[in-house]
């Protein structure tokens, strides 16, 4: 029998607010524990609970920006549990009226797109972190992520396998950085996912039963997880067995997931509107002035990237996978008033290759933007040729400084001077008697030698174009 | 001294007759002479109350003092008190020292008057006659064998005797205004909203309500426009300008027209409160006010509403109490299972625990929709009603309790017929309207409580037909003997 996949993803978005979703403490990351905890955090007895118009912001952002419903009027609830780092015993969270709902996200792969479904978006605030470690026997309770605002967004059961899982989590990663509403760090926990995962027989209409899986704090895991899923799901099946209704968590080491909770032990949360909060009411004006300051969407920037720049759709879809990579070289262009196609070229060549070599982001560049421009300025102008250029570039990566600075320093400047590159091709011809009496039997095929030969004498700083130029004309 | 009103003792620290500081001691002294037999007090804060006794004097020295600079008050022990403990009535908070002040300890506070020490109540304020405390069962002042009503018990003892000049409380579903009617006292619950609930550990979040205790119509709205105002820290504070209420009192009520409603004077009520009540109303026609009856025709659900929505709320507000961060943790649990079933079976006293197994059941899967959605329908019904009634009546008028003041232990174990006694006030917390209680007479030498409701923001109203009344009886100014 052949199976099919069936994925939907719960993603958690931390948003970047200065504080928190209900109190005023900071949520930068990182403090000694319990330092940035209020006693709002603290669920002390008579605290009460205050919206931050920051995180409804960004909300809304967001929603604007995957073609959803912001919804006008939207409820928050509490989500009843009892756990150590969750202090007030619930979660304020959105249940039945969430502030974002139906929207949708267009993932690309490599020879097809699909469009995503996105059943909701809704605002929440985080737990605290239990430390099981340090403490000998005992729990250590750090409440400083304890009302984080989150923003957790859910898909539709929409993707077929973990490469769409991925596609999908990597574009959603990419929105919501471009959007500036979360900093995407997966490993302090910014961008965390869950996936609901079945497998039906192909063809069958109706879902399969799905497993939760939880834990999944890096694309690998994702695409690691769902896959050991799909496959533990299916021998299941294959030998008559059925697939259990539970939560997963994937075990990373031992590349496995394996049970926490089935639906019988799972909670029930006694979720109800929190009277501490009226409902969430957002005004047009407010939409609106959401909307007018939304930055420019990947696919927005992709198309103008093809318009303005004339780059293939696969170029303008690689430079605009992040804000950052597309800024820096919309940069690059710019400063350099060099053809775009040589920029993307270098932006997605040399400068794409180092980067991964050292396992860099784009940020972390030890080349700027303004300096990368440094280089193509000398090669659009022919001071030095491309492949000098390269010689330019693993210097500056090395920092030694701007593209005039090296090209002056090392000599790299090309010759330009006829009577100079007439002696060098001179030189050449009387030292290759032999390859020029074979040149002139047949002509096209020693060209190259030539060329070559001069290059390796002027130390690769002739100009190719003149040396090329000249070279006909001498051996002719 | 403490049959003075507000008034007459800020005239009285205004003339330098006495200071704040000699003013507090006489009530610091009054509560260490009395309360032993009233129990009103949880803790007594002597040397906080002076040093700030000692502040407001040197403000009158200044000449930066308020109307009410120096005047001695009680907080119900619900409000948050920095330093001070604040246990709302149960064992679960015996430990708890509060880091911060409610807004409306702050606001007292910054209105220059003095804290002489924390109220008794029903534990977490549920209860209507102050036997669910921790601390022990509060006494009637005016016969020590009866109960002074709950949850705000001690604060109404204490006024009632004497020993505090004023107090607030809080109201839920009546826990003002019964206790200020069993103790001859007025009582009022402001609109929802319109008192912040920052700081007021909460029991049932839509329907908490701070106000004042006190002695007169006149002190009740003195103290609310002290303790009223918006508060950015509670996201259902109003945000609407301040009110002086105390601007009205002296009009006279020629014109006003008083609703009864049926339902209120039907079977349930005490025959001999009913004549009371009587009484007071030919008094209030007399001054001018007309008569209508009217009829609140879902009444009847009040209490079976409240009984979903109050437990329902309470089961969540009431999840952190749970051992981990602060109050009551049991000794040596095995592990984290045991020591939240411990620590909250230990804390938690009997009533406590019923009405969050209610609240929990009512919200569990599967009983959601049958009884909290249906209960918040039912809700709108109840606000519908009063909105009807307002077309034609400007105030309802009716009894605050079916009865005076029960005995100590009548009805401890019998909870149905304890949660009928609040069958009068329930509704206007579920409305989110106002309401008062004013002493109208006694039966059995126990006071009887007489309930003005009003629609949304009427409260300066209800002082001036509250004030006008009182203008026109000396009920308010009955004393309960033994407390000279």
């Amino acid at each position: 029998m052949t199976w099919e996949t069936v994925i939907g993803l719960e993603v958690h978005a931390q948003l970047a607010t200065k504080s928190k979703l209900f109190s005023g403490s900071a949520t930068a990351y990182g403090a000694p524990p319990n330092t940035q905890a209020c006693s709002v955090d603290l669920g002390l007895p008579g605290v009460l609970p205050v919206l931050n118009e920051e995180a409804v912001y960004m909300a809304c952002k967001f929603g604007l920006s995957i073609n959803a419903n912001v919804a006008l009027r939207s409820v928050f609830a509490r989500k009843n549990y009892f756990y150590p780092d969750l202090p007030k015993g619930y979660q304020i969270s959105q249940y039945e009226l969430p502030v974002v709902e139906r929207g949708n996200l267009l993932i690309e792969l490599e020879d097809y797109e699909k469009v995503i479904g996105i059943t909701r978006a809704h605002l929440e605030e985080d737990a605290g972190k239990s430390l099981h470690e340090d403490f000998q026997g005992l729990t250590g309770i750090d409440l400083n992520r304890a009302g984080t605002p989150l923003l957790e967004i859910v898909s539709e059961p929409d993707m077929r396998s973990a490469k769409e899982a991925i596609a999908y989590m990597k574009k959603l990663h990419s929105l919501v950085r471009y959007l500036g509403i979360c900093d995407g760090n997966m490993q302090e926990g910014s961008f965390r996912c869950d996936a609901n995962v079945s497998v039906r027989p192909k063809g069958q209409e109706t879902l399969g039963t799905r497993a939760e899986l939880k834990n999944l704090n890096s694309f690998r895991f994702v695409e690691r997880a769902i896959n050991y899923e799909v496959d533990r799901q299916i021998s299941i099946l294959e030998s008559g067995g059925t697939v259990l209704q539970e939560t997963r968590l994937y075990d990373a080491d031992k590349n496995e997931t394996r049970s926490m909770r089935s639906k019988e032990e799972a909670n029930d949360y006694r979720y109800f509107p929190d009277p501490d909060l009226l409902p969430l009411i957002i005004e047009p004006d407010f939409l609106q002035e959401v909307k007018s300051h939304l930055p420019e969407l990947p696919n927005d920037k992709k198309q103008r990237f093809i318009n303005d720049y004339g780059l293939s759709a696969y170029d303008a879809s690689v430079l605009t996978a992040s804000r950052e990579l597309a800024d820096y070289f919309e940069e690059t262009v710019q400063t350099s008033s060099s053809d775009a196609k040589l920029c993307a070229n270098w932006v997605m060549g040399d400068l794409s290759a180092s980067l991964n070599k050292y396992n860099l982001e784009i940020t972390q560049a030890p080349i700027s933007a303004a300096h990368l421009a440094g280089i193509l300025r000398r090669i659009t102008d022919n001071t030095i040729s491309g492949k000098i250029a390269k010689q330019v570039f693993e210097l500056m990566w090395d920092g030694a400084g701007n593209a005039d600075e090296i090209i002056e320093k090392q000599g790299l400047k090309q010759v330009t001077d006829t009577s100079l590159i007439e002696k060098i091709i001179d030189d050449v011809i009387a030292n290759n008697p032999t390859q020029l009496a074979d040149y002139r039997s047949d002509k096209d095929k020693l060209f190259g030698f030539f060329v070559g030969q001069v290059m390796k004498l002027s130390k690769g700083k002739a100009n190719p174009a003149q040396v090329n130029e000249l070279l006909k004309k001498k051996l002719s | 001294m403490h049959k003075k009103t507000l008034l007459e003792l800020s005239q009285t620290l205004r003339k330098r007759e006495i200071s704040s500081v000699e003013l507090t001691r006489y009530f610091l002294s009054r509560i260490e002479r009395y309360d032993s037999q009233l129990n009103s007090f949880i803790t007594i804060t002597p040397e906080l109350a002076l040093q700030q006794a000692q502040l407001a004097d040197d403000s009158y020295k200044a000449g930066t003092a308020d109307l009410l600079t120096g005047i001695p008050l009680a907080h119900k022990d619900i409000f948050c008190t920095l330093g001070v403990k604040t246990s709302c009535g149960s064992k679960m908070l015996d430990n708890f020292i509060a880091p911060y002040n409610a807004t409306v300890v702050e606001k007292c506070q910054a209105a220059g008057m003095v804290m002489l020490g924390k109220t008794n109540m029903d534990e977490f304020a549920m209860g209507s006659s102050n036997e669910t405390s921790y601390y022990g069962a509060v006494k009637n002042p005016w016969d020590t064998a009866a109960v002074p009503g709950g949850s705000s018990g001690g604060s109404a003892a204490a006024v009632a005797a004497g020993i505090a000049p004023i107090a607030t409380g809080t109201d839920t579903g009546g826990s003002i205004r019964q206790p200020a009617a069993l103790c001859g006292l007025t009582g009022l619950k402001p609109t929802y909203g319109t008192v912040s609930r920052y700081g007021m550990i909460a029991f049932a979040s839509s329907l908490d309500q701070g106000g004042p205790i006190a002695k007169t119509a006149e002190d009740a709205a003195l103290l609310l426009n002290v303790m009223t105002g918006f508060d950015q820290r509670d996201s259902t504070s109003l945000d609407r300008p301040t009110e002086d209420y105390t601007a009205h009192l002296q009009r006279d009520i020629k014109g006003l027209k008083i609703g009864l409603p049926k339902e209120y004077f039907g079977e349930g009520l005490d025959h001999e409160v009913a004549k009371v009540l009587e009484a007071a109303i030919k008094e209030l026609e007399q001054a001018g006010a007309s008569l209508h009856e009217i009829h609140l025709p879902n009444t009847h659900l009040a209490v079976p509403v409240y009984y979903i929505i109050a437990p329902a709320e309470c089961s969540s507000n009431l999840s952190r109490y749970d051992g981990v961060r602060f109050g009551y943790r049991c000794e040596n649990p095995k592990d984290l299972i045991d020591m939240y079933k411990r620590s909250r079976g230990e804390a938690f006293g009997a009533e406590v625990k019923r009405r969050i197994m209610i609240g929990t059941y009512a919200l569990s899967a599967g009983y959601y929709d049958a009884y909290y959605l249906k209960a918040q329908q039912l809700r709108r019904l109840i606000s519908n009603d009063f909105q009807q009634a307002f077309q034609q009546v400007d105030v309802i008028l009716g009894p605050t309790s079916p009865s005076v003041a029960f005995n100590l232990g009548e009805k401890a174990n019998d909870p149905v017929t304890m949660y009928l006694s609040d069958i009068y006030t329930i509704a206007t917390n579920l409305a989110g309207i106002p309401a008062l209680s004013i002493p109208a007479g006694f039966v059995n030498q126990r006071p009887v409580g007489l309930q003005l409701l009003g629609n949304y923001f009427s409260e300066a109203r209800l002082l001036n037909i509250a004030h006008q009344y009182q203008q026109r009886t000396d009920w308010h100014q009955q004393k309960p003997q033994g407390f000279a």
